[in-house]
């Protein structure tokens, strides 16, 4: 169910990888403010966006759970929430290693673009502790998808009070005006965004299809254990 | 902003983007191996399944439990002959609860003929 299309969606994020990379180093022009550090904002923000995308969806999935009971959106949306922490990490560390090279610091704690992330990277994180402290399925997937929805609303809420803040010393990369970015910058991150989009897209079907494998097979074994005791129930009663 | 003379810089760019592969290389790996592991069960799982079950597969029961003990480490499953698969079954479902796991598929089908299963 979920494996289908997945290798022409793994063979494009291949090519769209390999060609983001070489445009990065080979196509951009350095920056003429930052120079070369400014390199790191090709995998830095794609992963930012397409992180902040992915919690928000998980949320829309979360709705489609709660509204038709089926619990493959569930795991939908757990599956997209999982991923979006895993490039959050990569979000703060790339973050916190271009801090450091362009401000001299690995954190700054006044920074609300810095301190906004990390407030829904947290936020994500308890998703865990909630949702494996819960046994029951059915419970555990409704719960898990009231957070989902209510943390994918906090997304943009706080997305949008962050560009509202006064203060800003982190550099933007989108605005109303489409950026500052000249062209080859502009294409290269687009690109990067794409690679970046496609690398979650497959990630995410890899996984739920691993996932659903495992249950399968949970179910079938469970199948078997069932007709190992009918059978031992027939020759018991011979 | 003044900007970082290159070899400066190249050691920041560098780090960021090995951060990154490695975070996607650790993630696939941690899939692979799970992919590998429901693999395998589901090979130990044909393989059970595929084995005849009527006449001649009653007989190659004792076969089964000595299959399922063995890869537990034990070596005396299926040897007691038609009078005792039960208890060899029973032998090897135990050790391989504590070496493989209660739920192994191997131990559901061998502990299958236990006559206290029906209550």
């Amino acid at each position: 169910m979920y494996s289908r299309g997945f290798r022409p969606i793994a063979i494009a994020t291949v090519l769209f990888t390999a060609l983001a990379f070489g445009l990065v180093f080979f196509y951009a022009p350095l920056d003429g403010d930052q120079g070369f550090i400014q390199k790191i904002f090709y995998v830095h923000v794609p992963m930012a966006i397409v992180a902040l995308c992915g919690f928000v969806a998980g949320g829309i999935m979360a709705i489609k759970h709660l509204r038709s009971g089926d619990r493959s959106w569930d795991m939908r949306s757990y599956v997209a929430i999982h991923l979006s922490i895993i490039l959050g990490t990569g979000v703060l560390i790339t973050g916190a290693i271009w801090a450091k090279a362009s401000w001299g610091h690995w954190w700054l704690w006044d920074e609300p673009v810095l301190v906004s992330f990390l407030i829904v990277f947290l936020l994500y994180c308890v998703y865990y502790p909630l949702r494996f402290s819960i046994e029951d399925p059915d419970r555990q997937a409704r719960y898990s998808s009231v957070f989902a929805i209510a943390a994918g609303a906090f997304v943009p809420i706080n997305f949008v009070a962050v560009r509202l803040a006064e203060q800003i010393t982190h550099p933007r990369v989108l605005s109303q005006t489409g950026g500052s970015m000249p062209g080859e910058m502009r294409l290269t991150f687009l690109v990067c965004l794409v690679a970046m989009t496609l690398l979650f897209v497959t990630l995410w079907k890899l996984e739920l299809t691993s996932k659903q494998a495992s249950m399968q097979l949970k179910r079938l074994r469970g199948r078997l254990e069932l007709r190992a005791e009918e059978r031992a129930a027939t020759q018991a009663s011979r | 902003m003044p900007a970082l003379p290159l070899d400066e810089a190249g050691q920041y760019v560098a780090g960021a983007y090995v951060v990154f592969l490695l975070l996607i290389l650790i993630y696939v790996a941690i899939i692979g191996a799970k992919v590998a592991r429901i693999q395998r069960q589901v090979a130990e799982l044909l393989e059970l399944t595929d084995e005849p079950e009527t006449g001649a597969g009653r007989s190659a029961q004792p076969a089964r439990s000595t299959e399922a003990g063995g890869r537990a480490g034990t070596s005396e499953g299926g040897a007691g002959g038609p009078a005792q698969p039960a208890r060899s079954r029973e032998a090897g479902g135990r050790e391989s609860s504590s070496g493989r796991g209660a739920g192994s598929p191997a131990e559901v089908i061998a502990r299958g003929p236990e006559p206290e299963a029906p209550r």
